[in-house]
């Protein structure tokens, strides 16, 4: 595509198999007075579940 | 809905359904906020002709109206609007008749070429992508995350501190080891199938009562084979009186250890006093530096809060990598707006253009000896969290509790001694389900606030403790904090796509 640089695409997977737990609460890492989720990893041990194969 | 934005002199677009993140050049830019404009339906499409009519049964209404405007737009009714009508077209740009006069045959092109590509993501669902109607997880009773609350008491006082000088406004006490204990053992008892436990331990400050902190953490260690659990200890300290003892016995058995340091010496030695008045600075960047070279490639942050003292916060997180930390997060200070410390909105250009500037320097020292590496740029964005995880930020609450030297258990380390939020103690074992209730469906689907909002799946609706102390609700908006986040998440997806 000449206009528009994929970064990154459809990274955000809906319904089943979500939620397993695993990852740390947000609030744990450093920040302690806010809440940010976005910059946390899946830490789901067999299938990241946000991993699309045509992801870089 | 696709937000678009300029960050470091480059523009990006963000769907915020799907994820998918794109560098995209001004002509895209350009469509796409025509696209958002709200004459656009959700998929971004406001041409007339290009509605089929199975949409126009889905919206009838909004088709409707979009239709007539459009069709007025394209015979030249412009003369017979108000003048307010005028206005509004005039800024939304999105009368195709009138934008195509104006174009030379190149720009043409390239508006031709940037449609086609728009279209084609738009078709892979990664443009214009509709929210999932899935209904969010319900609250399945188990708790994986524990703050442990070993001492209401502090070595400083703290201009800015949430828990009234660790006190949290009640009697200063450490929690004993049988409490402590009896946290442990409730967790474990509602942690279900959850293998990986968390307990950080905070105050006050935790270093004041180190002897339980290292006799819970034996204890826990004790369970985890029987149990098949492994526990993730964290521990949040000042440093102030950090013993090598204390430092040795971190670096061994944290998981993470978060180091409180607000960056220059002046604006820490401001805000950041010890109990008698003197500045704390330089105990605590001692013993920071010291355990720094103890830790090695492990994991530890060093974490700043700024206020309106220093509103070129930018300086105070260079500083900090300056004196040898390379994982630092610098946090906006949380405060009521009658605060003289507390952030204004007039002061969010300021704090806008520095995020912009710590980026850009973030980027320019990576792969030099001064790389660093700061909280809130990380963004993994081919392996980040499950939309799940994404709904409800921290799980406060439910997922996630705070214990009181007690033994009684809040929501949060913020929530400690709040008695709205009081969920119950770790001796009954039993927590109040209606407050388990509120706090769970307060999810992110759930906040009108948040249904426009690019920034959604990456704050997930912010903090609840913050909501509840600062705009009187856990279900309300604390405005500055969403502005911040968005601005920090901006420069965080503008370092991704461009490192």
């Amino acid at each position: 595509m000449k206009h528009i640089r994929t970064v990154a695409k459809n990274t955000i997977r809906r319904g089943a198999g979500t939620g397993c737990g695993e990852c740390q609460s947000s609030c744990q890492s450093a920040c302690k007075t806010s809440c940010t989720v976005g910059n946390q990893s899946c830490e789901r041990i067999d299938v990241k579940i946000n991993r699309p194969s045509d992801l870089k | 809905m696709v937000h678009t934005f300029g960050c470091l002199g480059r523009y990006f677009a963000l769907d915020s359904e799907s994820g998918s993140l794109f560098e995209v050049d001004e002509t895209a830019k350009q469509i796409i906020d025509s696209r958002n404009s709200s004459f656009a339906d959700a998929e971004g499409s406001f041409f007339a002709e290009r509605e089929t009519d199975a949409r126009a049964e889905r919206k009838p209404n909004a088709y409707a109206e979009t239709e007539t405007r459009l069709n007025a737009c394209a015979v030249g009714e412009f003369k017979a609007r108000t003048d307010a009508e005028q206005t509004a077209y005039a800024e939304t740009k999105i009368c195709p008749q009138t934008e195509r006069q104006v174009r030379t045959d190149a720009q043409q092109t390239a508006y031709a070429e940037t449609e086609a590509e728009i279209e084609a993501l738009i078709s892979e669902g990664a443009l214009f992508s509709r929210g999932s109607a899935a209904a969010p997880r319900a609250y399945g009773g188990v708790i994986k995350s524990m703050c442990l609350n070993v001492s209401h008491r502090c070595n400083l006082r703290c201009a800015y501190c949430f828990a009234g000088g660790g006190s949290y406004g009640s009697d200063a006490e450490n929690m004993s080891f049988d409490v402590a204990k009896r946290a442990v053992d409730f967790l474990v008892q509602n942690s279900g199938a959850r293998k990986v436990l968390e307990v950080d331990f905070f105050g006050g400050e935790p270093t004041l009562n180190l002897d339980v902190v290292q006799k819970t953490v034996e204890y826990a260690r004790g369970l985890e084979r029987p149990l098949n659990k492994t526990f993730r200890f964290t521990v949040t300290t000042n440093a102030y009186a950090l013993s090598d003892a204390a430092a040795d016995f971190f670096n061994g058995e944290m998981h993470n250890v978060v180091i409180s340091i607000d960056g220059r010496k002046d604006v820490h030695n401001r805000v950041r006093k010890t109990a008698a008045g003197g500045g704390s600075f330089d105990n605590a960047l001692k013993n920071a530096a010291k355990f720094r070279r103890l830790r090695g490639d492990k994991q530890y942050y060093v974490r700043g809060t700024y206020t309106r003292q220093n509103l070129d916060f930018a300086a105070d997180a260079l500083a900090l990598v300056d004196y040898g930390f390379d994982k630092i997060s610098l946090e906006p200070v949380v405060l009521p707006d009658s605060h003289p410390l507390a952030l204004r909105f007039d002061d969010l250009p300021a704090l806008f253009g520095q995020y912009e500037l710590l980026a850009a320097e973030y980027l320019k020292r990576l792969g030099t000896d001064g790389e660093f590496l700061f909280f809130h740029f990380n963004v993994d964005l081919a392996g980040g969290p499950c939309e799940d995880k994404r709904l409800r930020s921290c799980g406060a609450g439910c997922e996630y509790v705070a214990v009181t030297p007690s033994g009684d258990v809040y929501p949060c380390h913020q929530f400690a001694l709040d008695a709205e939020f009081r969920l119950g103690d770790v001796f009954s074992g039993r927590l109040d389900s209606a407050v388990q209730g509120r706090l769970w469906s307060n999810d992110v689907t759930n906040k009108p606030h948040c249904q426009g909002c690019f920034a959604k799946y990456f704050c997930s609706g912010g903090c609840a403790a913050n909501s509840r102390n600062l705009a009187g609700g856990i279900e309300r908006q604390h405005k500055i904090s969403c502005e911040l986040m968005r601005k920090r998440i901006e420069c965080a997806l503008a370092i991704t796509s461009i490192k």
